[in-house]
């Protein structure tokens, strides 16, 4: 039995790297430090695999040697006019650099999942630019901690513990001992009003009205948290103040946060459901600050307005820096999302939806983005890398993904393993293959291999150096 | 004269027989380039390039059966950086800005940059452990951790930026001279700047400590330059130089206002004539629309306050800040050519060339495609007044140029492009031929022994762009100005011997998870992380 320390967990845009496996016959009994997210992973990750590469003979997948899916899945990219070459962000960078090398190679379209989830984060960051920092700068100096639009309590479990709210700074102390005591005083205050309609009779499920008065903890001076969204989540409970903006608004509350740090009047009540007095009150605690932070998350890029809303965002966050320091940071998801853009940037220029058809690197979301290229049904070959577009993607997207030929590389048996016609069932990175990856504020980490994977089972990086490999001997054989 | 190449070094002779001869005859040979200052990787970089798909949408490179593809045009992706670089000669690029935390990154990139051999330098003016150590005046505990750094980060040099002013910067405030003690650590950068001097020497490190100075690129401050030379003057042992001040043209500014800005270089020359103990490079602006990226936060913030452009900025804990501001500077703009002006006034007032070296900062003055301009700018006054006479007026009348008849021949060329700067960098293996040499050479097409720079400057201009050929490691990788060999260059780093090890290993445990978010052994980098690594092992006094 050993105990391995120091272990980066690949799940989240978290990425702890804290996590203590114990080890027993190369297989981990315990995990420790790590949320249930993660635990999950790590203790039952090999629970549903397939173990041996798949061929489609005949509409069946059937088992086959690697050389023989190397060689199948070669003949379908180079075959290919426009493959697409899609995934990426549950992989290591090292397995990224040879994707690039393959996509380049073939003449096809790479694109990672920040086309379905913080694209539009970087398009507004190309238009606007971002005041961002690694997470520890905001753990030692933060003193006003935004969530808009994301719920890390549910997302990212050891975000605020390990970051953010209960987190332990050289300028600026944990807020857990506050938090609990507010929990408990909230427990109690439910029961006695439990007690009090019991004897009163009266209904128990008359809602409480809701408090728009700032609470006193919001004019401190320690850590505040507040938490914008549509809904009250568990991460708007634990918050110092939860400010519900009806949904598709948070567009109006940006530009009017913004006008009231330019200390513009609004001639409103009520902007996105939120009196403007109220908001007046947020202002002056942003600009009063030290140190502020907004953490966005999808209910940003992802609702009406798209990029727009990110803009909105980063000019408040560029305004608040003319009176205080403020930053602004992306809930980025999967564990080496971070790492798939800054990867595909150092080596084309460009962070997703690039395509190599011109023999050089051409940029054009909305144009050389997967979904759109699918829905124009202009690829005619797809190699999908630790992702499952068929369970994400629109129907019509799918239906023209799975009518040409397909190639999966994916530890996990996924609708888009069982669509394919050749699967690679690869070894998991971070487990049992080592490589890079980049936490969501672009810290590069190790990412461990704990155990011996399974014989037939390459790292993705290998697999597709024999595909790239075998490309570069067919096109040669072609010339 | 003959040259022999054998097994990658220089040699006597080699048996001529035998050997593949390349007839250079009334062509200009140099050592391969050296470049000491220029962003070409890590996550500043590539932030930058995220930034700006403008920059390389006109700007493509096609792959090639032998080169991969890629996109410039002032921050180029990677492959394409390395291409260009030799394709102009050059085969050593030091990238200098890395923030500790995410060496790897710069690693990373630094493998995918071929052609050249390069290596980086942490940035350690603002790393706490250095803030609390010379508070209380602990340089040899302080020595002991950097040493640690270097190797952790596979590191080359000391670089300090914008000293204390980057802690304070975290709180979005800034330091304003010498003596400002920086906010909740109570030391200055004057302590700042000489505590990291002494421990360059004790750590007997190859290069000096690479300075960007307080309150860059703020009219008046060529007095903080020359402060920030006079501060370790007394430092200084024999002629060796104990600190270079990099792209010395952002801080060579007079006046009191961006209106009344004039050049600082006379005085800035005047002192580094009558001292060795300095090193400089110009930082030369090139009239273009280019990004502006350096680790001095608070300076990018003023940047992006004067133009509005877009601004990225990123903190890093414990160490470190940056920024990015993309900027075009105009040939009309007074003060941009003003700048323009400064930087060739420095190159040209200072008389020793081995004391000041070619650089655009790249991309901040312009990217390093323009080096073969600066050459005929150095090399021909006809090629200044031409350029002059195209300038804002009111930069004109104040620029010194007109009164400088200086021109730089081929041989100081060779200095300011490659001897000078391998020799500040310790590099003893490059910047020369002579035997034992890395067999790193570039051939020019311009006959030195005919061709009159000063007049056709332009035939300069076009020799310098592409190299007829650039020999790396004793192989041909260039020709006629296209690849011919991609190769992988080296990455050197400096592996530091002290006698103290355990305990900064032991201080450095306790206080890692209070003072950073990763762990503790996952922080250095094995040297198996880096594709080609070239270690340099030094003794250290401590």
């Amino acid at each position: 039995m050993t105990v391995i320390t120091g272990v980066t967990c690949p799940v989240c845009g978290t990425f702890c790297d804290d996590i203590e496996l114990v080890v027993k016959d190369n297989v981990i009994i315990d995990v420790r430090n790590a949320c249930a997210m993660g635990a999950a992973k790590f203790l039952s990750y090999a629970a549903h695999r397939s173990l041996k590469p798949l061929v489609r003979k005949n509409g069946e997948l059937v088992e086959a040697s690697m050389d023989e899916a190397v060689e199948k899945a070669a003949k379908i990219l180079v075959d290919a006019a426009y493959p697409i070459l899609y995934g990426w962000s549950n992989t290591s960078c090292e397995a990224i650099r040879v994707g690039l090398e393959l996509a380049e190679e073939v003449g096809g379209v790479i694109d990672n999942t920040s086309t379905v989830c913080h694209g539009p984060s970087i398009l507004s960051v190309q238009d606007v630019g971002i005041a961002s920092c690694t997470l520890g700068q905001l753990r030692h100096r933060a003193d006003l901690i935004f969530y808009w639009a994301s719920n890390p309590w549910s997302a990212h479990p050891r975000h605020i513990e390990r970051y953010t709210m209960f987190s332990e700074g050289r300028f600026q102390k944990s807020t857990w001992r506050g938090y609990l005591s507010r929990l408990s005083g909230g427990l109690s205050r439910k029961r006695l009003q439990r007690a009090v309609n019991l004897v009163l009779r009266r209904d128990i499920f008359t809602t409480p009205e809701v408090k728009r008065r700032m609470p006193y903890s919001m004019f401190q001076k320690k850590r505040k948290m507040v938490v914008v969204d549509v809904r009250k989540t568990r991460t708007a409970e634990a918050a110092d103040y939860f400010l519900q903006v009806e949904p598709n608004k948070d567009y109006e509350l940006l530009q009017a946060m913004r006008m009231l740090i330019r200390d513009e009047e609004l001639d409103v009540d009520e902007v996105a459901g939120v009196p403007v007095e109220t908001l007046e009150e947020v202002a002056d605690i942003m600009v009063g600050c030290e140190l502020g932070v907004f953490f966005f998350g999808l209910g940003l890029t992802m609702s009406e307005g798209k990029h727009r809303n990110v803009d909105a965002a980063l000019h408040l966050t560029r305004d608040l820096n003319q009176r205080t320091k403020f930053l602004i940071m992306p809930m980025r998801g999967h564990f080496n999302v971070t790492g798939v853009n800054i990867v595909f940037t150092w080596q084309t220029g460009y962070p997703y939806a690039i395509d190599f058809s011109h023999g050089y690197p051409r940029y054009n979301p909305g144009e050389t983005s997967v979904i759109d290229i699918l829905n124009r049904d202009e690829a005619d070959a797809s190699l999908i890398v630790a992702s499952d577009p068929v369970a994400h993607f629109p129907r019509k997207t799918v239906q023209n993904l799975v009518k040409n030929p397909l190639i999966a590389i994916d530890p996990e048996v996924s609708p888009t393993t069982l669509l394919a016609d050749v699967v690679f069932p690869s070894a998991f990175v971070g487990i049992e293959a080592e490589g890079t990856a980049y936490r969501m504020d672009h810290v590069p980490l190790p990412l461990k291999k704990i155990v011996e994977p399974p014989k037939t089972c390459l790292s993705d990086e290998e697999i597709l150096r024999k595909i790239l490999q075998k490309v570069h001997k067919m096109r040669r054989n072609q010339n | 004269m003959d040259i022999a190449i054998k097994n990658g070094k220089i040699v006597k002779k080699v048996n001529a027989k035998k050997a593949k001869i390349i007839d250079a005859l009334g062509m200009t040979v140099m050592p391969g380039g050296v470049d000491i200052h220029s962003h070409i990787a890590g996550a500043e970089v590539n932030s930058g390039r995220l930034l700006r798909p403008e920059d390389h949408v006109n700007d493509v490179e096609v792959k090639t059966a032998l080169t991969r593809s890629g996109v410039g045009y002032s921050i180029p992706s990677t492959f394409t950086t390395g291409y260009r670089y030799s394709r102009m000669g050059y085969t050593t690029i030091m990238n200098p800005s890395m923030p500790p935390l995410e060496a790897r990154h710069t690693h990373e990139e630094l493998d995918d940059t071929p052609m050249v051999d390069k290596a980086t330098y942490p940035l350690l003016g603002d790393w706490w452990f250095v803030l609390e150590h010379l508070r209380d005046d602990l340089i040899e505990e302080c020595a002991a951790h950097i040493a640690w750094m270097m190797t952790a980060t596979k590191g080359y040099a000391i670089k300090i930026v914008n000293p204390g002013g980057l802690e304070s910067w975290s709180f979005g405030r800034n330091v304003q001279n010498l003596d400002d003690p920086v906010p909740n650590f109570n030391v200055t950068p004057r302590e700042i700047l000489r505590g990291l001097c002494k421990i360059n020497k004790l750590l007997n490190l190859p290069h000096t400590i690479h300075v960007h100075t307080n309150n860059l690129g703020k009219p008046g401050n060529y007095v903080t330059a020359l402060e920030t030379m006079k501060c370790v003057e007394d430092l200084a042992e024999g002629n060796r130089p104990v600190i270079h001040i990099t792209h010395c043209q952002f801080c060579a500014y007079k006046g009191s206002d961006w209106r009344t800005l004039s050049s600082g270089a006379e005085e800035i020359a005047k002192y580094v004539n009558h001292h060795d103990h300095v090193t400089l490079d110009m930082g030369q602006v090139i009239f273009t629309d280019t990004t502006t990226m350096t680790a001095d936060g608070p300076f990018q913030y003023g940047l992006y306050n004067l133009t509005g452009n877009k601004w990225v900025n990123h903190d890093v804990e414990t160490e470190t800040t940056s920024g990015i501001v993309p900027f075009r500077y105009k040939r009309k703009s007074s003060v941009h050519a003003t700048q323009w002006s400064i930087g060739l006034e420095l190159a040209l007032l200072v008389k020793d060339p081995w004391k000041i070296y070619m650089t655009t900062d790249h991309p901040n003055g312009g990217p390093f495609t323009a080096y073969p301009k600066i050459i005929a700018w150095l090399m021909s006054q006809v090629a200044r007044k031409k350029t002059l006479s195209k300038i804002s007026k009111r930069a004109r009348r104040k620029s010194l140029l007109p009164s400088i008849d200086r021109e730089f021949s081929f041989y100081e060329i060779a200095v300011v492009t490659r001897a000078g700067q391998a020799k500040a960098l310790g590099l003893t293996q490059k910047g020369h031929l002579g035997i034992g040499a890395d067999a790193d050479v570039a051939v020019f097409n311009v006959n030195p022994e005919q061709v009159d720079a000063s007049k056709k400057y332009k035939t300069v201009r076009r020799a310098f762009k592409k190299a007829v050929y650039t020999i790396k490691g004793g192989e041909i990788v260039v020709k006629d100005g296209q690849i011919v060999k991609p190769v992988f260059g080296k990455t050197f780093w400096i592996d530091v011997k002290t006698s103290l090890p355990m305990e900064v290993n032991d201080d450095l445990k306790r206080k890692f998870r209070e003072y950073w978010t990763v762990e503790y052994e996952n922080y250095p980098i094995p040297e198996s992380f880096l594709h080609v690594p070239a270690q340099i092992s030094v003794k250290a006094e401590i």
